[in-house]
């Protein structure tokens, strides 16, 4: 499976074996990592599972759609350019495996 | 030790759990669910629970957050009795438990058509995680679907069946859909979108009957007598609150368990949250009761403050979201019926907001496919001095701006 390491703001991280199709949300909520809400249950309608990927696995990733575009901009923590997806958005697949993000300061 | 213990394991008891450790709660903490499920979120399950393929509940929390915050979580227990002179519970097991405070976040509950016949294989509700995957497999063999009820559920649901091929009909006892919820405005758009996409509606129809043939259901019928034939059925016509256990410990119940701004029964040592209670509300000026995830959470949170010594009277700001087939609807705020309503966009582009106005004052924004204006709507109906009609107008309806821009003079 691959692997996906989440770092929070104080510098711990943790490191998850993410099922193929499940996306940085899910895996993050269902892990109970600290510092991802997903309130809205992947509906890209919340904001509150904004991720910063680490430059590594950027051209990896699939575009950013119109929705999740627009919602990056009302990110409780400032949206960085490139960096910031909403981690319902982003479905794990082997080419990802390695992928580190940095959670944000904060969700709500 | 004083003992906290939360009925119901949904999005209100979860987070209050949750909220009472992180602001330092460090007594005991029980959590009694009914379901044998890990907690999980009920929304996606009348959505993406639906698509085709192999649907996982989506957990509230993993399973280390309630070890890891000394929660215990106890699935599958039923609590049968609560005698608050004792304070002290009673569960279906025979375990009895006493309390110190003792929460009642017991959701709420289908209404039931009630007709002898709306029963049997092929009829649905949707409510919990076993309902959503008896519906999920019995989709694979569904070819007509027949909804009753064009509430927030039944529409859900009717974008989703329809999304996978299958015949859908909504049959409506009103004149629209999600009369009580939404303006016109959106309504209106809603159908003809949800039309666009083959859903069929029916308004104006009182389901009379349900037929059967050959062990499975296959038809609504109609007050007039029309047919709908189907092969799937699904009820959806609202909610009732599980006041039982309140009612029977004598707590006062008003279209729910009855709370003050503190969300207290009426029993100094009983509280209640979420989708079982009427509350003095005031956005809307009057007691209501609310079903939402918003509504769950955040009572959860102003009463995990109260509980560890910070007096908090609930005043959030209501908010609502539904996605339905390509339309992803948001609403802030709450609005009336003699609310005064603009539209500054086009509807037909199916990206629009509609504005409601009382008394020349901004009250509610509902959304469609416009997440960025929802959130902005959430920043401005929450802020002290709400924008009046020409603050919108002068401003071309860009609640962005306004927000960003109140933001800076309060910061300033």
């Amino acid at each position: 499976m691959p692997k996906i390491t989440f770092h929070q703001p104080d510098g711990r991280s943790d490191v998850l074996d993410v099922p193929d199709g499940t996306s940085l949300m899910r895996a993050a909520v269902t892990n109970s990592i600290p510092g991802i809400v997903g309130e809205c249950g992947g509906q890209a309608m919340c904001a509150t599972c904004h991720v910063y990927i680490r430059s590594a696995h950027l051209t990896d990733l699939p575009d950013v759609g119109e929705d999740e575009d627009e919602m990056l901009d009302c990110t409780a923590t400032a949206r960085a350019p490139q960096r910031s997806r909403l981690g319902c958005q982003i479905l794990v697949t082997t080419t990802l495996d390695g992928l580190e993000v940095d959670l944000p300061e904060s969700q709500i | 030790m004083s003992a906290t213990i939360i009925i119901g394991a949904g999005h209100a008891g979860i987070q209050l759990a949750d909220s009472l450790r992180t602001r330092g709660h460090d007594r005991p903490i029980t959590v009694l669910s009914a379901e044998s499920e890990l907690p999980y979120q009920r929304p996606p399950l009348s959505k993406d629970y639906l698509a085709e393929g192999d649907p996982q509940p989506l957990p509230l929390r993993g399973t280390e957050f309630y070890h890891d915050h000394e929660i215990d979580l106890r699935r599958g227990t039923a609590v049968t009795g609560i005698d608050p002179r004792t304070r002290t519970i009673g569960c279906a097991d025979g375990t009895r438990m006493h309390y110190d405070d003792l929460v009642l976040a017991t959701g709420s509950r289908n209404r039931r058509l009630t007709l002898p016949s709306a029963q049997g294989p092929g009829v649905h509700y949707l409510r919990t995680a076993a309902d959503a995957t008896l519906l999920h497999d019995d989709l694979d063999h569904a070819t007509a679907a027949v909804v009753i009820g064009a509430g927030f559920i039944g529409l859900e649901f009717a974008a989703a069946a329809a999304r996978r091929g299958i015949d859908v009909t909504v049959v409506e006892y009103g004149p629209r859909p999600l009369a009580r919820a939404l303006t016109y405005a959106t309504t209106d758009q809603l159908t003809v979108t949800h039309r666009a996409a083959g859903i069929d509606f029916q308004f104006d129809v009182q389901v009379s009957a349900i037929e059967h043939a050959h062990g499975r259901v296959s038809a609504v019928v109609g007050h007039d007598g029309r047919r709908f034939p189907a092969n799937l059925v699904v009820i959806g016509i609202g909610a009732d609150p599980q006041t039982d256990l309140a009612a029977a410990a004598n707590l006062r119940i008003d279209n729910g368990i009855h709370v003050d701004e503190f969300l207290r029964t009426s029993d100094e040592h009983i509280w209640a949250i979420g989708d079982c209670v009427s509350f003095p509300c005031t956005h809307a000026g009057t007691r209501v009761r609310r079903e939402s995830v918003q509504n769950a959470v955040d009572q959860a949170r102003a009463l995990a403050a109260t509980l560890t010594g910070t007096p908090t009277g609930y005043q959030d700001l209501p908010w609502f979201w539904s996605h339905q087939g390509s339309c992803k609807i948001q609403i802030a705020g709450v609005g009336g019926p003699t609310d005064r309503t603009v539209v500054p966009t086009d509807p037909t582009t199916g990206k629009f907001s509609t504005f409601r106005f009382r008394d020349d004052v901004l009250v509610a924004v509902e959304s469609v496919n416009q997440p960025a204006v929802h959130l902005a709507a959430r920043k401005v109906l929450s802020a002290p001095r709400r924008p009046s009609l020409t603050d919108l107008t002068r401003a071309g309806f860009d609640l962005k701006s306004l927000s960003a821009r109140s933001a800076a003079i309060s910061a300033g």
